[in-house]
């Protein structure tokens, strides 16, 4: 018999009997009832207390408060995507900049080393955002793959404030996230960071030091 | 967990289960206990033949033994008062512990219905006797060591500080860490014995920082552990069991 | 910055000297551990700190409500664990990761080290995994000449340090920052410093480079989601989203008990899990893995696998109350909590798995001859269980497995009845007569009382460190009597003033 086989007999075939499986009430991690505003508040108060930055930010002109950032921490080599409306208008604003562009639609293999050594920060756009623990969700795709919100030093991530929702719980199912999962998804709350020398934190270990958050408020709610 | 207990009013009479610590070294412990308890006019029967809870055997791996002892208590409390025990180590043993080491004997049914009527002593002081005590006491500083049984197992985090707090010369004193267990644990402290001494060496170092003159506890395991370890060091710090203070203390 | 890239070449891992702790000598670990004033300090601060912000960062939920919903969704998954395996199996393969199943350790280091000789693999990277270190999983690795390099701040630092983990969420917390500068000093060749910026940047710098050229990336699992065959990847640091992402190979590891049914499952699990364990509400990073990279992806790894292990696991399944210690999601909270682990630390134990669900683990994946001191190194405080956010009765667990150890249980864990003694059952058989013939009762305390000073002033260990109590003069028995006899006209403090002593 296989591994697999025996381990499996064994279970259904319990000592003690098989088990009555209880039903579960998820209440407790929904049905928050928050407003927009309390859902905003609480997320920028909480990705904030973990070292993350929040920027608000006009949905029109989004680009000119990601052309500050950039200026402000010094960014030379901006990796990000072309598809996305994001990443789309972020090229189109910064054409003209003397910031470079890298693109990341190209297979790792080619620019592993680029990536890790020769990239100051990734732009990326979210697929929302959770209040009650001030978290990013995302869904990495060829056009924004997985490693630009993970390898270069700083991570700006675009997140509209309509795409707040209360819980982790609510986004999985108010999205269905079980009719399909993605490769990769991610909740993404602050940068990297230990506390593994006697407890003392320290940011930017693995991934990024820095996680820039711009929140960009559509005309209606601004 | 426990659910929430509903208190009944107080009755006309009481049982009480001394314990085997207080029946051998804390003996003032249980007859203060019985006059706290018949100075709010509540008659306590002491039923003769008890002996032992059967905890030390049942920690200990021991389960029929333990089961045997405690059935040989289980037939003490024939009419349906409440059972006082002046320990939250066995007050725990016969409330939780009963029920399932009966499960499936022919007993089940009366282990059930004792542990059911078992409170701790300072439990059935605050919530169903309502006690009001009158301070005749000097002023003294003193810290309370609720004992992990009577804190985790029986809930009953706040009825000794409550206690204590409405004695108006007594000032009650925080110590670190209060929660924390003070090393005894039965036979742990036996069995582990560096251990057990490096947290109840923890433990008096707390009670003695946080300035108390005496330290009270409603367990006389734990009396015996940490009033052990201040004698050792020849402190004066003096610990007590709280039936004896509030006794002391009131009449 | 001087971290020196070159200095990792010098890497202590192929030297391959791995500190060792037993759980048979739990003793004298625990002497030498007390003895430590290093040892006692570090621990305790860190137990301290833990136990605080878990305890703020619960403060407005309904906690609970919430451990009553995670241990219901962990005993919903125990009761359809067959049913969810082979669903969890199903779905992965659909997703392309391939799944393995180990029966022990043993299979599963087999399994992963063939999976890397497919690949002609040389080096392995690894985020933390505690079911790699039950299995000892990096030494089967070097000895068949593959590098197996530990990723996770913590987990590096001790393997630099030629140890294993003291804490299962911590790996490092036995060192402090000294400490930690030295064996980075040492091993690496970094400044001795105090600044843990500067320190976090040197690993960065150092394990980086790893995670460019390793061949194989060896993660855990936290949650493995049957309904999409998903695996869950809790941390802060984004080691493992590199080692799960990097490389071209991901080899998942982890116990079969680690399913859950439903993606709606996780939410409540992880908030239980990141809380309970380091007082956060979230961690950095929650990484769901659902397959390797699609034709279209231009980075994830090509292959992905999950080595399904039992290592003792449906054995602890049979048993009703046993079957409650696979609800675990490994947080540490009990360690956190235990007067007992705080005082001695994580080594002391000598197992993969310290501490209160250490002590009810490790039996069943050990034997009981090996770790029979283990269920007894527990005052029974309760503080275990209090905090579990999965509602594990440690305690009585424990209590369980003393009654196997001495031969009184149902004799179904393995090493059952290692320590019965003649001498000890012969004693609680006196106990059980004693305690059950009240007139002898009542004849041997009154005794005892009057041959009080007769007690040994030794009474072995207990004296040590205290006072041996004295039985008292008088027995409440017959003090009872007294106080009846008397009746209630006569003022109790004169009868109990003379029996005071």
């Amino acid at each position: 018999m296989s591994t697999r086989d025996a381990i499996l007999k064994r279970l259904r075939e319990r000592t003690d009997g098989p088990l009555t499986a209880p039903e579960s009430d998820f209440a407790v991690v929904t049905h928050r009832g928050w407003s927009a505003q309390e859902r905003l508040e609480r997320f920028e108060r909480l990705i904030t207390s973990v070292h993350g930055e929040v920027v608000h930010c006009r949905e029109g002109d989004w680009t000119a408060a990601l052309i500050e950032v950039l200026a402000a921490k010094g960014i030379k080599r901006l990796a990000l995507g072309r598809e996305h409306p994001v990443a789309a208008e972020a090229r189109a604003a910064l054409a003209e900049h003397e910031v470079a562009l890298v693109d990341v639609d190209r297979d790792i293999e080619q620019w592993r080393r680029e990536q890790f050594e020769n990239v100051d920060a990734g732009l990326t756009s979210t697929r929302g955002g959770i209040a009650e623990t001030g978290s990013l969700w995302l869904w990495p795709t060829p056009d924004e793959p997985r490693l630009i919100s993970l390898v270069p030093p700083i991570h700006i991530a675009v997140l509209e404030a309509e795409g707040l929702e209360d819980t982790f719980f609510d986004v999985i199912e108010r999205h269905d996230w079980a009719a399909g999962m993605p490769t990769n998804a991610l909740l993404i709350s602050g940068p990297s960071k230990t506390a593994d020398i006697e407890q003392t934190l320290a940011y930017g270990v693995h991934g990024p030091r820095e996680l820039v958050v711009l929140v960009r408020h559509s005309k209606e709610a601004a | 967990m426990t659910p929430v207990k509903l208190y009944p009013p107080k009755p006309d009479k009481v049982y009480l289960f001394g314990t085997c610590l207080i029946d051998m070294f804390y003996p003032e412990a249980g007859l203060d206990a019985m006059q706290l308890l018949e100075r709010e006019g509540i008659e306590v029967l002491f039923p003769d033949d008890q002996t032992c809870c059967g905890q030390p055997a049942y920690t200990s791996g021991y389960q029929s033994e333990a089961r045997a002892v405690a059935a040989a208590q289980l037939g003490l409390f024939p009419e349906p008062w409440p059972i006082i025990v002046p320990s939250g180590s066995c007050g725990g043993m016969m409330r939780t512990h009963y029920p399932p080491l009966f499960a499936g004997t022919e007993q089940e049914a009366l282990a059930n219905e004792v542990a059911g009527r078992i409170y701790e002593l300072t439990e059935f002081l605050v919530h169903v006797c309502h006690l009001r005590l009158d301070d005749r006491g000097p002023p003294e500083k003193v810290a309370m060591h609720t004992s992990c049984s009577a804190r985790r197992e029986m809930g009953l985090a706040e009825t000794g500080p409550t206690l204590l707090a409405s004695l108006g010369q007594v000032q009650l004193v925080e110590q670190v860490r209060a929660a924390e267990c003070c090393g005894f644990g039965g036979t742990f402290a036996v069995r582990h014995p560096e251990v057990s001494a490096a947290m109840v060496e923890d433990k008096t170092v707390a009670i003695e920082r946080a300035g108390a003159e005496r330290f009270v506890t409603s367990d006389c395991g734990c009396l015996m552990n940490i009033g052990g370890r201040f004698e050792h060091q020849q402190k004066a710090v003096k610990g007590e069991h709280i039936a004896s203070y509030l006794w002391r203390r009131t009449s | 910055m001087t971290a020196q890239d070159n200095s990792i070449q010098t890497h202590p891992v192929q030297r391959h000297v791995v500190q060792t702790y037993n759980p048979r000598d739990f003793h004298r670990q625990a002497h030498d551990a007390l003895e430590n004033p290093q040892i006692r300090a570090n621990f305790r601060k860190a137990m301290d700190g833990l136990m605080g912000k878990r305890r703020e960062v619960f403060s407005d939920w309904d906690l609970e409500t919430l451990r009553e919903l995670g241990a219901n969704i962990r005993q919903r998954a125990l009761a359809k664990l067959p049913d969810l395996l082979e669903q969890l199996e199903a779905n992965c393969e659909a997703n392309g990761i391939r799944v393995h199943w180990a029966e022990d350790g043993e299979e599963a280091c087999r399994i992963i080290r063939e999976l890397c000789e497919a690949r002609g693999a040389k080096s392995v990277i690894k985020g933390k995994s505690m079911v790699s270190e039950e299995m000892h999983l990096n030494e089967h690795l070097q000895s068949a000449g593959i590098e197996a390099l530990e990723s996770d701040l913590g987990e590096y630092l001790v393997q630099l340090n030629q140890q294993t983990p003291s804490h299962i969420i911590m790996p490092a917390i036995h060192l402090n920052t000294d400490e930690i500068s030295d064996i980075m000093h040492d091993k690496t060749g970094t400044e001795r410093t105090r600044d843990v910026d500067y320190m976090t940047a040197a690993a960065r710098q150092q394990l980086r480079e790893r995670f460019m050229s390793a061949d194989v990336g060896v993660s855990g699992v936290n949650f493995a989601v049957a309904e999409t065959g998903t695996l869950c990847l809790v941390e802060n640091e984004g080691n493992g989203r590199m080692t799960t992402s990097v490389p071209p190979v991901h080899i998942a590891v982890t116990g079969i008990e680690k399913v859950v049914e439903q993606l709606r499952d996780v939410p409540p699990l992880y908030a239980l899990l990141t809380r309970s364990a380091t007082g956060q509400h979230v961690t950095t990073y929650f990484n769901m893995i659902s397959g390797p990279r699609k034709p279209a992806e231009h980075d994830g790894p090509e292959e992905v696998h999950l080595v399904l292990v039992d290592n003792g696991r449906s054995s602890i399944y049979q048993d009703d109350e046993l079957i409650e210690t696979l609800r675990c999601i490994r947080c540490g909270a009990c360690m956190n909590h235990c007067p007992v682990y705080t005082r001695v630390g994580g080594h002391t134990y000598g197992t993969t798995y310290p501490g209160p669900i250490g002590s009810i683990l490790m039996p069943h994946l050990l034997g009981l001859e090996d770790t029979k001191d283990l269920p007894s190194a527990s005052s029974l405080c309760g503080a275990c269980g209090e905090v579990c956010p999965v509602k594990i009765p440690i305690p009585d667990l424990l209590v369980r497995l003393r009654r196997e150890a001495v031969g009184e249980g149902r004799g179904n864990v393995r090493g059952a009845g290692v320590k019965r003694s003649k001498r000890e059952v012969a004693a609680w058989k006196g106990f059980q007569w004693l305690a059950t013939h009240p007139s002898a009762w009542r004849g041997g305390t009154a005794v005892a009382g009057k041959l009080r000073a007769l007690t040994p002033s030794r009474l072995g260990p207990w004296t040590e460190y205290r006072t041996a109590p004295k039985p008292a003069k008088v027995t409440l028995h017959s003090l009872v009597k007294r106080h009846r006899a008397k009746g209630k006209s006569i003022t109790p403090q004169a009868s109990s003033e003379e029996e005071r002593s």
